[in-house]
């Protein structure tokens, strides 16, 4: 044998391979880990942290077992199979919580619908709403409705799936499948900017890294910040691309009692101080196409402005500001902005939270999945809007969009590394768990006889253990006594 | 402790799941279901022992096959050795029929006094297939399988002398000494179409830098390719390149069609293909566009 120590034998099947360091079986399910058989689609047992084993060293009762089974949580991933055609029978696990006998229901659930909301923190301007956003030039989703401070993508679904062209729907699959797995994916969009986007981290535009997310629109900030420039300014123009705001025309400034400053800015008026359109989108100044903040001024009011006038512009993430003075002619000459001028532009940038890509699944579990769950599947749709069933992909929270079905959406951080797969649809595959207390259970026509108690499931599958995310919730815990049950 | 043989009825209720070690097959029967049911009775049954039997020969098994022969007993083991006996004259080792095999032993078990329209044994891509007179079936084709679709399908019926279907490529499990991302050969059984698909597999080749190879035993320490450099990654290639690997693996193909080993194949690499025999396939117009 060559390098002693380095192979493995496996026992899983009479094949027996001798498996080599970092290398797989002949069945590609068990590999050599640093030396260790593990099982490369496993069950993900999530563990709480303070679920600590106590040190048992030497005690007559040790039976070696690392895992608690109050403190541990089986979710979907590797519930399943590698196999693209199979679908999995729901592994359904039993265990004492509180008292209370609780079941989880654990599936890897192929979703035929699904997609990806993705929320983009920039002002910049990336494209307009409803242009395609392509990937290696497919169409996998296009611009949606943009909201405070983002630009909003939605991505996949089951029309660039399995509805266009074959690539398409390879293409996109992979997107999503990135996405999810929190790489990095670029992105093209129609008639606008090149994006680079990958989950809990900053967006890259045009292959800029964006750093800060607007503190509010040009009006907010203005309100934020008036009373800190009164006395040191005698106007504040800050540009943005949705509302640009004038200090001395806004409510904010009529308040502090300053006068009109008579610099008209462009666009149109929504209500007083306040401004839509005062530019292009673009990528120059508060996401419009702005480099030279001057361009926004129409005209300066002769009768109203004097010479001296003190002027700043700035930008809604305060990363662009620049001062001005009115010389006699009242043209804004640039000036060396004062010190508490400075301090006030560098706070909006300091109240900018960072910005960030952040994704969302969304998808639909549809009629196959909850018949594996139980015999009578409208009943547990029921029971998870009655929220008397907690639903969890692999073990992260979800929210359980009302109406029809179990449509969820769930940030794809929060869930255990390498959740989600995909089958040749293609189609996403992802966990799902069901938890609830097992008389619920036996109520909505689970399917009883199949429940394996947690302790043998933690006995007898082969296990990946990882600790839980301490932000998630713990899934398992009865939302009321029984004693209320009817 | 090793694992035992796992059947189960998938969750559609019509399609069998058997599963042990690196064997993982999908099969359907169709015909009355009482008729269905004792056939999957009788393929649960036969399946439980053979993994069990085939690794009682493995040694064997491994061994290139030459003008000698190889003596084994088990069944499953006789027709892989069969199945590579024509090509005793070039390096191959029954192992290179063993999915097809035991696909090939599966259905046999299922069909034995049984009477079904229809039917499928699917190990991993290598399919055996069974048609009474009058019945036709329709398989798909995948040009990659590191990103599965249906990019193509054979219509089979009762009258076309194809029991079998197998694919090779350098991707997926096994090892392969060609560049081709999938090579479908069609023969009289699984066993002997997974042995023709492996060697037009190791004919579609050709020198370039962005093929990486490695010695088969570096990557898996129970190969029966010992040293044989095999293909673990293909760079994008320039088209002549792609064209003249094609046409050798086609040449391959075309030899082995007329000695009546083969039906007919189709030889996908990087989005062309080709087509050898009466295979009647939109694949090309499919890859093409």
């Amino acid at each position: 044998m060559a390098e002693a120590g380095s192979v493995v034998r496996c026992d899983a099947c009479p094949v027996l391979c001798r498996i080599r360091e970092g290398k797989t079986g002949a069945c590609d399910r068990y590999a050599n880990v640093a030396g260790e058989l593990v099982r490369v689609d496993p069950l993900v047992v999530t563990q709480r942290a303070e679920a600590t084993v106590p040190f048992l060293e030497g005690a007559a009762d040790w039976n070696g077992a690392l895992l608690r089974s109050g403190d541990s949580f089986v979710t979907g991933i590797g519930a399943g199979t590698t196999y693209p055609d199979y679908k999995p029978a729901p592994f359904i696990v039993g265990a004492e919580v509180d008292g209370v006998d609780m079941v989880t229901v654990v599936s890897e659930a192929i979703f035929s619908y699904c997609g990806l909301k993705v929320k983009i923190d920039t002002d910049r301007f990336l494209g307009p709403e409803r242009a395609w956003v392509r990937c290696q030039g497919e169409p996998i989703g296009h611009v949606t409705t943009a909201e405070y401070g983002s630009q909003m993508l939605a991505l996949g679904g089951v029309r660039h799936l399995t509805g266009g062209g074959k690539r398409e729907g390879t293409v996109t699959c992979q997107a999503m499948l990135d996405l999810c797995a929190r790489k990095p994916v670029e992105v093209e969009i129609e008639d606008g900017a090149s994006v680079v986007l990958e989950a809990g981290a900053a967006p890259v535009v045009n292959g800029v890294r964006e750093s800060r997310m607007r503190v509010g629109c040009g009006s907010a900030t203005i309100g934020i910040f008036a009373k800190q420039w009164h006395g040191q300014a005698d106007e504040v123009v800050v540009v943005d691309d949705h509302i640009t705001g004038v200090l001395t025309e806004h409510q904010a400034g009529r308040f502090l009692e300053m006068p009109p400053a008579g610099i008209r800015v462009r666009g149109r008026k929504s209500t007083p101080g306040r401004y839509f359109q005062v530019a292009n989108p673009g990528l120059g100044w508060g996401g419009t196409d702005v480099t030279d903040p001057l361009e926004i001024i129409e005209r300066i009011d002769a009768k109203v402005a004097w010479p001296g006038l003190r002027l700043l512009m700035v930008s809604t993430t305060g990363e662009d500001a620049a001062w001005y003075v009115l010389d006699e002619e009242l043209k804004p000459a640039p000036a060396p902005m004062p010190a508490a001028i400075a301090q006030v532009v560098e706070r909006i940038a300091e109240n900018c939270e960072p910005a960030l890509t952040t994704i969302l699944f969304m998808a639909g579990a549809g009629g196959s999945l909850r018949a594996g769950v139980t015999a009578n599947p409208v009943r547990l749709t029921r029971s998870v809007k009655q929220a008397l069933t907690r639903v969890t992909c692999g073990g992260a929270p979800v929210y359980v969009w009302p109406g029809g079905g179990i449509t969820i959406l769930v940030d794809v951080t929060r869930m255990p590394e390498g959740s989600f797969g995909y089958v040749p649809t293609p189609a996403l595959v992802a966990p799902i768990e069901f938890s609830l207390p097992r008389a619920d259970y036996a109520a909505l026509g689970g399917h009883l006889e199949s429940i394996v108690a947690l302790e043998d499931v933690l006995a007898k599958r082969r296990l990946t253990t990882r600790p839980w995310n301490q932000d998630n919730p713990w899934p398992v815990r009865p939302r009321r006594p029984l004693a209320e049950e009817t | 402790m090793t694992g035992s043989a796992q059947a189960a009825l998938l969750a559609d209720g019509r399609r069998l799941h058997l599963q042990h070690g690196p064997i993982d097959i999908i099969a359907e029967a169709f015909g009355d279901p009482a008729e269905v049911r004792l056939a999957y009775r009788q393929t649960m049954s036969r399946f439980e022992t053979i993994l069990t039997e085939l690794v009682a020969e493995l040694a064997l098994l491994r061994r290139p096959i030459t003008g000698a022969g190889l003596a084994v007993a088990g069944p499953v083991a006789r027709r892989m050795v069969a199945a590579v006996w024509p090509y005793r004259q070039q390096f191959v080792t029954p192992m290179a029929a063993v999915a097809g095999a035991v696909a090939d032993e599966v259905l046999d078990a299922m069909l034995a006094g049984r009477r079904l329209a229809r039917a499928y044994v699917n190990d991993g891509g290598d399919i055996a297939l069974h048609m009474a007179p009058g019945e036709r079936l329709v398989a798909g084709l995948v040009a990659n399988p590191d990103a599965p679709a249906l990019d193509g399908k054979v219509e089979l019926d009762h009258a076309t002398p194809v029991r079998g279907l197998a694919t090779s490529g350098w991707r997926g499990r096994s090892f392969s000494l060609g560049i081709a991302d999938a090579v479908t050969a069609l023969a009289a059984s699984a066993a002997a179409a997974d042995a023709a698909a492996t060697l037009i597999a190791n004919a579609v080749d050709c020198d370039h830098p962005a093929i990486t190879r490695a010695p088969a035993r570096a990557l898996r320490e129970d190969t029966d390719l010992g040293d044989l450099p095999v293909t673990i990654e293909v760079g994008p290639l320039p088209g002549p390149a792609i064209e003249r690997a094609l046409a050798d693996g086609a040449r391959c193909a075309e030899a082995f069609r007329r000695t009546g080993l083969i039906f007919g194949a189709s030889l996908v690499l990087q989005g062309r293909a080709r087509i050898v025999g009466p295979l009647r396939t939109d694949l090309s117009r499919v890859v093409a566009g």
